[in-house]
């Protein structure tokens, strides 16, 4: 008989610690529905999907239900639509309709895949999808958009840059009277990977199969509770119960994931060994290295305690699932984490510290509400600085800001739900639009030049 | 296939046997029963066979809960595959 210690302890984990299974992603290859023809493309895209996912909700439900542990997300992430879109040689808005059409027949709140991977120039198809991202993001309701400008490889595509700075704050523009909710559904990656099931960067890579499914994990509640157990523990001891409750973490994601591939009869592809806070109270990464003895986030220490919960988790986890993939690390999304809102509203959390926090874990900068008046150029400049840490660690950075038109510093943006609320935080002022404008591609560094 | 209940909340006449009786009426056989009080708080587990009940696993459960909520209980059923991952290497 199992021990009534760890019968109680994962029931705690579950009912006050806010353990649960952030998302359960079905990535689903759209190549087989390429047509010249838009509308003939189109319809192939929403039977592709909703054929493939009709049972996705339904069996996510069940497994919750038998194993008593919330599944907080089912959603779908597909081929990015620039490949699928490049014959039809027009505007690719009507895949994105379709897209949310399919989302909403199937029940799952968001898809992702509305892409374009352009880190190291624009193929056909590309600048057409880039430049219709504020459209098919302000038209729709559940399709998230990621752009891939730069990588380790590759280097880092400039002209995309700019271009993705404009998109972000027409995004932004468009949906003004949804706070601005456009721009939260975009992300600018540098070295994007194929099968993350987190949303809003989630694409289905096209070296991978036809369909699969991920699982990400979550529980930054459940780490701090282990430690608070701990108050005098030193900093290596910290690693260790980090990895002991992340081991737990990630064997749930792995059972849900065995489960949900075996019912649905699709291949189980990774378990992503993430920390994904939410706005809920006793949801947050934030707060984690508070416990580890940071007055609060944003202060000196916080690069180092970060850093450490990043690779504790990877290590706790590793042995606990078969594959692993996706991001992979701590998330800091500003809006989505309770912690990080309120470090953020002190003004103890700026961008600068938060663009350091980027080096040592996953993924980016996210969820960062930047004034109104921020020009395209600036927001082009901070995805650069961004891509430039992803290229060279040889990791995935990510910018997803969203300009609070109208909003200054001082104001915020309310998204309510999983998305929160974020104060407007302050930029420099001087301008990088000299460096943005040259255009070009920023090479690949030396330690690229791996054969 | 097996399932745990666990019952947790203040101790009162019955529990055991009203827990039973709810499992007994779907044909869900009790194979093991751990129970302690602790100042007053009754903390029981229930490892059940569920292989052969009459019913969906998921009505289950809910009629439980409901029926701890009733006595002042939580009682969570759920299937001993979550309590083997996370505990057993």
């Amino acid at each position: 008989m199992i021990k009534t210690y760890d019968i109680l302890e994962t029931i705690r984990m579950i009912q006050n610690e806010c353990l649960d299974i952030r998302t359960i992603t079905m990535g689903i290859s759209l190549l087989d529905c390429i047509d010249a023809d838009i509308d003939t493309a189109c319809k192939k895209v929403y039977d592709k999907i909703t054929t493939k996912a009709k049972d996705l909700v339904r069996v996510g439900e069940e497994i919750e239900k038998e194993l008593g542990i919330p599944i907080i997300n089912k959603r779908i992430s597909v081929t990015p639509i620039a490949i699928v879109s490049a014959a039809c040689k027009c505007s690719p808005v009507p895949f994105a309709k379709a897209m949310d059409e399919a989302a909403k027949a199937v029940g799952v709140n968001l898809i992702g895949g509305y892409s374009a991977l352009v880190q190291k120039g624009f193929s056909a198809g590309d600048v057409e999808l880039i430049k219709s991202i504020p459209e098919a993001l302000a038209c729709t309701e559940r399709v998230c958009s990621s752009v891939n400008v730069g990588s380790t490889k590759t280097g880092i595509n400039l002209d995309a840059c700019k271009l993705m700075g404009g998109i972000i704050k027409q995004s932004a523009e468009a949906t003004v009277d949804k706070a601005c909710f456009g721009a939260a559904k975009l992300v600018v990656f540098c070295n994007a990977v194929e099968d993350n099931p987190f949303m809003a960067g989630a694409f289905h890579g096209v070296g991978e199969p036809d369909c699969m499914i991920n699982v990400g994990v979550s529980g930054p509640g459940v780490v701090r509770a282990a430690l608070a157990k701990y108050p005098d523990a030193d900093i290596t001891q910290i690693s260790d119960i980090i990895k002991k409750i992340s081991f737990k973490i990630t064997r749930v994601g792995q059972l849900v994931g065995t489960m949900a591939s075996k019912r649905l009869g699709v291949p189980f592809g990774i378990v992503d060994l993430s920390l994904a806070p939410t706005p809920a109270v006793g949801d947050s990464v934030a707060h984690i290295l508070e416990e580890i003895g940071l007055e609060q986030c944003g202060t000196h220490g916080t690069t180092a305690t970060l850093a450490l919960l990043n690779d504790a988790v990877k290590k706790g986890g590793v042995m606990a699932c078969s594959r692993i993939g996706g991001l992979s690390g701590a998330f800091i999304p500003v809006s989505e984490d309770a912690g990080m809102i309120d470090a953020a509203k002190s003004g103890v959390l700026t961008i600068e510290k938060l663009e350091a926090m980027t080096a040592v874990c996953s993924v980016g900068l996210d969820m960062i509400v930047i004034p109104g008046d921020t020009t395209p150029e600036t927001i082009a400049a901070i995805i650069a600085d961004e891509a430039a840490i992803g290229m060279v660690n040889s990791k995935t950075t990510a910018v997803r800001v969203v300009p609070a038109i109208g909003k200054q510093v001082g104001e915020e943006l309310d998204w309510g739900g999983l998305f929160g609320c974020g104060p407007v935080m302050p930029l420099k002022q001087a301008s990088p639009a000299k460096f943005i404008n040259r255009g070009g591609q920023i090479p690949a560094p030396l330690h690229s030049l791996k054969n | 296939m097996r399932a745990v209940v666990s019952v947790i909340g203040k101790d009162a006449v019955g529990i055991l046997a009203k827990v039973s009786t709810k499992c007994a009426e779907y044909n869900a056989n009790v194979i093991e029963v751990s129970q302690s009080v602790l100042e007053d708080i009754f903390a029981m587990t229930m490892l059940v066979d569920i292989s052969r009940i009459n019913g969906e696993f998921a009505t289950l459960v809910d009629d439980l809960a409901a029926m701890g909520d009733s006595m002042g209980l939580e009682i969570h059923t759920m299937h001993e595959d979550i309590f083997k991952c996370m505990h057993e290497i």
